[in-house]
């Protein structure tokens, strides 16, 4: 596998990388080692993942985050009350060895022992690492280094394939050193003027020249503006949609519809007042 | 396109990287030897001799973060195309020492290492750069140019006020109320029992309850960042703040330090440093542009652009640690704090001219930041810091 057939195979899916990222991509697949994804909110970091799944054909494993996420949540836990179950059924029937009780059949796996558990390697995407607390990370480093998970019951269980591993953060907090050391690493930021339009070609071919330079156009100027919440490109794409739904073809002439159809873009109520339209106007009219 | 020279003693690619590996810790990229061997499977990797390829292979399994991602590409260029005019450096490693090719800054770090490690007379030469400051210090004028004479921040940093500082800082950080979150959360030693843990875990003890697990109210500690001005006008109070700095990241409150002049750099790791003196060496290379021009606005953007979303919360007090006195528009200086202002919970500037006796805050850009400041102190002496003690207590 090449450099190019990454960005082909990536490309076939509607995902438009930039050359870092797919050689990001290649890198963790060739080495085998994990990929940190950062940037702001919105960039397609979580998208990768996906995209990368459905070209390989390979299952995608996601585990969320969340504060307070702790191993029987991300690993395994045993399925205490089949245990308890198995006990009385053989009480009843008469004596079964206590080994049974910790056997595969008793453990459930949760997301982690799981993207090592498979046949075919899967991508397992670990989504913002950073809202996980510190001690959560110590856990993900046996997985992410040696591809394996202890249990104290069974012992060491090496992974029977190695996953494609995603972490994704945008810096709600520092993530650790050992973490970053382990992982190969990928900043992605909002991407181009051309590269957007790559982007709303490949995902909604139906929105056509002038509408799709303005849209670009005017959500590339925003992004510019002192805004809250800067919209990503699920927000310019959920825009788009919006206003060729409408049957919108040029923003000059729709403005009403336009000024409507903002609430895709702008999620706050502050954003929302940053924009009136004498400041759209003077935006498309940039634009056009 | 120029050829690196490289030592000759580099014998292949190995030890080429093994430089290259330097020169990015050198520059405070965390990387190490562990690296050089992952640098070498990854050229092989992908096509080595083309250029953009092999940059873009090596960023990716060397940055480490954002920051990092930003400066690969100029330190890349600095090693390997012999664009190394203008290098920051951070700490002196004993790699790649060609005298010829080091850039002057290096030249005299490695005077002032060798000096300190055989016990000569430490004052025994004037800094030049002392008579500099004199000549300046009387006008406070704000200009653009950055100075990029550079001024050793040890000799402004003396053990006794590096202690004094210290202290003061420790009854700031302390003045700062300790909030502990109402909520309890589990953990592992705790007043309360988490019975909702328990009775789940007992289930896998047939119902008894064997384990316990325990909560407690986790410290919600308040968070300081500040950011101090190190520019032309402010270069007689840096040896106090910057000693308070010092101080304020020591204490184990969550605490985050950056100067600016005309630029913004974060200094929190480099204070962190034990050895006081080799963190004040440390610090003096970053301050490249020390005492010379000021844009408060510009920085306080770069920051809150670059760090904001990380440095700041609901939690947060910004410390700013300047005199007002700045190139820029002032209505700018008012926009970005009130941006500040919608992120953190307080904003104090420390104003060292605040404590003249009849000032009156006239400078246009200080007319623009009051409005979004909780509270405009005075600080141009140690004792002056000390006294904020009872201020901090209300925020």
């Amino acid at each position: 596998m090449t450099l190019s057939d990454v960005q082909n195979g990536l490309a076939a899916q509607g995902y438009v990388s930039d050359d870092r990222l797919a050689m990001a991509l290649h890198l963790a697949q060739q080495l085998g080692r994990p990929l940190l994804l950062e940037g702001p909110a919105g960039v397609g970091k979580t998208e990768v993942a996906k995209a990368l799944a459905a070209w390989q054909d390979a299952r995608l494993i996601r585990l969320q985050c969340y504060e307070g996420l702790d191993a029987s949540h991300a690993i395994y836990e045993w399925n205490y009350q089949r245990q308890l179950l198995a006990i009385r059924a053989s009480e009843a029937q008469g004596g079964t060895s206590e080994a049974q009780l910790f056997s595969d059949e008793y453990l459930l796996k949760r997301p982690l022992l799981e993207a090592i558990s498979q046949d075919a390697p899967p991508v397992l995407l670990i989504d913002e690492i950073d809202r996980a607390d510190e001690e959560f990370e110590a856990y993900l480093l046996e997985i992410l280094s040696d591809f394996q998970i202890t249990i104290p019951e069974l012992g060491t269980i090496p992974a029977r394939t190695k996953p494609t591993v995603i972490l994704t953060a945008n810096g709600t907090r520092d993530l650790s050193d050992a973490l970053r050391r382990r992982c190969l690493y990928s900043f992605l930021d909002y991407p181009s003027r051309e590269t957007e339009m790559a982007i709303l070609k490949a995902r909604m071919p139906q929105v056509e020249g002038q509408l799709a330079r303005q849209i670009v156009g005017v959500v590339q100027a925003l992004r510019k503006e002192d805004l809250e919440k800067t919209p990503g490109i699920a927000e310019m794409l959920d825009w788009a949609a919006a206003l060729s739904g409408l049957g919108v073809n040029d923003m000059a002439q729709s403005r009403e519809e336009v000024q409507a159809t903002l609430v895709c873009l702008l999620k706050t109520a502050a954003d929302y007042d940053a924009a009136p339209p004498e400041v759209m106007d003077r935006l498309i009219g940039k634009v056009a | 396109m120029q050829v690196t020279r490289f030592p000759s003693r580099a014998s292949g690619l190995a030890d080429r990287m093994s430089g290259f590996i330097a020169h990015l810790r050198m520059n405070g990229m965390r990387v190490g030897p562990a690296e050089t061997g992952d640098a070498l499977a990854v050229l092989a990797e992908v096509e080595a001799t083309d250029l953009p390829q092999a940059r873009q292979a090596l960023c990716v399994l060397l940055a480490g973060d954002a920051e990092d991602w930003r400066r690969f590409d100029d330190l890349f260029d600095a090693y390997w195309l012999n664009a190394g005019k203008q290098r920051t450096g951070v700490a002196q490693t004993a790699h790649v020492r060609v005298q010829s090719a080091k850039p002057m800054i290096w030249q005299q770090e490695s005077q002032d290492i060798q000096e300190t490690s055989s016990d000569s007379d430490q004052d025994a030469t004037p800094d030049p750069g002392d008579e500099q400051a004199v000549g300046r210090d009387g006008k406070l004028i704000a200009t653009r140019t950055a100075n990029l004479s550079r001024r050793d921040l040890r000799e402004l940093m003396d053990e006794d006020a590096l202690k004094q500082a210290e202290q003061a800082a420790t009854a700031l950080a302390r003045a700062i109320r300790d909030r502990r979150s109402r909520r309890r959360k589990k953990a592992l030693r705790g007043p309360a029992l988490d019975m909702r843990r328990i009775q789940r875990a007992s289930l896998a003890r047939g119902g008894e309850p064997m384990d316990l697990y325990r909560r407690a109210r986790p410290p919600r500690p308040m968070r300081i960042v500040a950011l101090c001005d190190v520019s032309g006008s402010m270069t007689v109070y840096s040896r106090v703040f910057l000693a308070f700095l010092k101080g304020l990241i020591g204490t184990g409150t969550e605490a985050d330090a950056y100067l600016f002049h005309t630029r913004l750099m974060r200094v929190t790791d480099a204070l962190r440093d034990h050895d006081s003196l080799r963190a004040a060496g440390r610090l003096s290379l970053m301050a490249e542009g020390f005492g010379g021009g000021t844009d408060i606005s510009g920085s306080l953007e770069h920051f809150l652009n670059g760090y904001g979303a990380r440095a700041l919360n609901g939690r947060t007090i910004v410390l700013i640690l300047s005199d007002g006195y700045c190139s820029s528009d002032p209505q700018a200086l008012g926009d970005v704090l009130a941006r500040i202002r919608r992120k953190a919970r307080r904003i104090v500037w420390l104003n060292p001219l605040k404590g003249w006796r009849d000032y009156q805050p006239i400078a246009a850009a200080m007319q623009a930041a009051e409005p979004y400041l909780d509270a405009h102190l005075p600080a141009n002496t140690l004792e002056a810091l000390a006294a904020l003690e009872p201020q901090f207590r209300k925020l």
